[in-house]
């Protein structure tokens, strides 16, 4: 261990927490020590996580405010909703969620290019304002897709499910009612060695020659440029990543529920500010704050749950309270006295020892 | 004629998104961050308002004025707990209390007034006027609103131009430290911009409202948003623009609806957005930033 350096111990110690987590989750679940409101929450843990750490690859790493992240999610979702919908018997099971997989986060992938082309043009608030727009979009053009397959083969619509002209047969997407009857093919083992697979891609992108271009972008976009560096390039890759990731995530949301609707709850600016939240609170650019910050702020709303209609209040000063803590002058001041009284603990302690 | 009263439709939406527009780019002009709570400020006022009229049984006037002084007390609360403690920090820590902030407002509401959708009553009390022989229908709504707008744009232009207070404001949107040396009080600025912002979201509350007569927790989100996007469309920071900004996407979102999709009418006002925003990065009468190396 001692030879390793640091930030490849700090990586490592990141993967032991998913793994030990994991196993630990595993075992009371297997043994049945977990609430069934607990056990339900496993796979969402795990797409949260994801989702915050991709999340984090743009607004800690590229430094760009997004507010669109649950578009690219919708988009993982519905793509591999459909697919496994149709596929359904075709194919071995885990053949077919691989597949599934493969086909979410491709598409939110080339989603991500395809938006961040023009996006990546903008900087600042107009950025986090057009990736929010973009955002809306996806929600609102998804909740307008009919599509059906009968004997003739596949119809499309974009009206309602009677212009589809259905021989018999099935409508698979059904505008604003979403996709019903996924295979629910999510489980927390399959969520969690895919957070693990997150990881490993993200904080190796980080430590690599990419990542440290992407981070000089970060600091100073001009001298970065100065140097030889093809900014766009360097965005455009941080932010397909980040797609392709969000779309992993999606696919498990997917087939974690029968049914899939896009709501403003599940995919809108909400979802996307809820994300930035976990990001933000996790420690901007730590990758493993915001996937411990995504695992706590997941689990404090259904902790809280006894307080029924209070628990999103608390929540809510929770999150007010934590940023004034942290970042106001006097909260700063505060932590500071803590920390030394700590401090001073700990020396008194050795010195007692010595 | 049908086109005529789509366009007047969209014109009064239109006038409800630029004066909470105005409070966006205000509050981001002077203090230099996105107050996501604005939209639930205009669902505050619209209880207020509701509140005063149905249980208090007030007068339409006195119970618009009581939403303005409720919700300009609220906006100069949350700034000086939430955001004033902020000021020095980076803006996204800002940006992230200030969604805390629209979490409470709108969960506070939830458990005050329930989620039960109200039926409100509009605040303008005489009917309408029909024009071409009864068919363009112009309704008390819709006038009272467009003129709204034009006196709030108008005064505020005024306000900011000719006062002293309001040239304040200007020194500290253009820079802070300098407005200070000069002997401003930046502080008590900031806190004026809240309160004028705040006291306008009560005003459009009200108005969209009278329009949309259906009340509940969530009513200032989703028009909050719009108008933050007018704000951008128009040139954040700039008045001119959110007022053109917010015109221009009332009109589009209600066109759009008539004539091409219902479903799609969010959709189509924000891809509107992002094709301004590519042609002119910083909206209609944004300022361009030279950058120096």
């Amino acid at each position: 261990m001692k030879r390793m350096q640091k930030t490849t111990r700090s990586n490592f110690i990141t993967y032991g927490i998913v793994i030990v987590g994991t196993i630990l989750f595993q075992a009371l679940d297997s043994a049945g020590m977990l609430s069934s409101l607990l056990s339900g929450l496993l796979v969402p843990l795990c797409y949260f996580m994801i989702l915050a750490v991709s999340l984090n690859l743009v607004v800690g790493i590229l430094g760009e405010l997004s507010l669109g992240h649950a578009g690219f999610m919708c988009v993982g979702a519905f793509a591999s909703a459909f697919f496994s919908k149709i596929m359904d018997g075709a194919m071995p099971d885990g053949l077919r969620f691989f597949l599934a997989l493969l086909i979410g986060a491709a598409l939110a992938g080339v989603f991500g290019i395809l938006i961040g082309i023009p996006v990546l043009r903008l900087r600042g608030d107009y950025l986090a304002i057009v990736t929010l727009a973009f955002g809306e979009i996806i929600r609102n053009v998804v909740n307008v897709f009919y599509i059906g397959r009968d004997a003739n083969g596949f119809h499309f619509s974009m009206k309602d499910a009677m212009s589809l002209n259905m021989d018999g047969g099935e409508i698979i997407v059904n505008g604003p009612q979403g996709i019903n009857g996924t295979p629910r093919d999510s489980t927390f083992l399959i969520s969690a060695i895919l957070l693990l697979i997150t990881l490993i891609i993200v904080l190796n992108l980080i430590n690599s020659r990419s990542g440290r271009a992407i981070m000089s972008i970060r600091d100073d976009r001009i001298a970065a440029e100065s140097i030889g560096i093809n900014i766009t390039k360097f965005k455009l890759m941080a932010f397909a990543i980040s797609s392709a990731l969000a779309g992993v995530a999606g696919v498990l949301y997917a087939h974690n529920l029968s049914t899939l609707a896009a709501s403003s709850s599940n995919f809108g600016y909400n979802m996307s500010i809820s994300i930035l939240v976990f990001v933000v609170l996790g420690g901007i650019g730590s990758i493993r704050g915001s996937m411990i910050a995504a695992f706590i702020l997941t689990l404090l709303p259904e902790l809280l749950r006894s307080l029924s209609d209070y628990r999103m209040l608390i929540y809510a000063i929770v999150l007010i309270i934590m940023m004034l803590v942290n970042w106001s002058t006097s909260g700063r001041y505060m932590k500071e006295k803590i920390a030394d009284w700590f401090r001073g603990l700990r020396k008194s302690g050795t010195k007692g020892v010595s | 004629m049908s086109f005529l009263s789509y366009l007047i439709n969209g014109i009064s939406l239109g006038s409800v998104y630029a004066i909470i527009a105005l409070g966006y780019t205000m509050v981001y002009g002077i203090a230099r961050m996105l107050n996501f709570a604005h939209g639930d400020i205009i669902m505050v006022g619209g209880y207020a308002a509701f509140y005063a009229m149905v249980n208090g049984g007030l007068s339409p006037i006195l119970s618009v004025l009581i939403a303005m002084v409720i919700c300009t007390v609220l906006g100069l609360l949350i700034e000086r707990i939430a955001y004033k403690p902020l000021r020095s920090a980076p803006s996204l820590a800002v940006l992230i209390t200030a969604i805390g902030v629209s979490y409470f407002l709108q969960n506070l509401a939830l458990l005050l007034f329930g989620a039960n959708t109200k039926t409100f009553q509009s605040v303008v009390t005489f009917g309408g006027i029909s024009l071409a022989g009864g068919q363009l229908q112009l309704t008390g709504t819709t006038i009272v609103t467009i003129a709204a707008c034009i006196i709030i744009v108008v005064g505020l232009s005024l306000y900011i131009n000719k006062t002293r207070t309001g040239q304040a404001m200007l020194a500290v949107s253009e820079d802070r430290g300098a407005a200070q040396l000069m002997g401003i009080n930046v502080n008590s600025t900031i806190a004026m911009t809240f309160a004028i912002g705040s006291a306008l979201a009560a005003i459009a509350g009200c108005l969209l409202c009278s329009a949309y007569p259906s009340l509940n927790p969530y009513t200032g989100s989703m028009p909050g948003i719009k108008a933050f996007t007018a704000a951008v469309f128009g040139g954040i920071g700039s008045i001119p623009g959110a007022m053109v900004g917010g015109l221009l996407l009332g009109i589009i979102e209600i066109l759009g609806r008539a004539y091409i999709s219902s479903q799609l009418s969010d959709a189509i006002v924000f891809a509107v957005l992002i094709i301004i925003l590519l042609v002119k990065p910083t909206g209609i009468f944004g300022k361009k930033i030279q950058e120096k190396v």
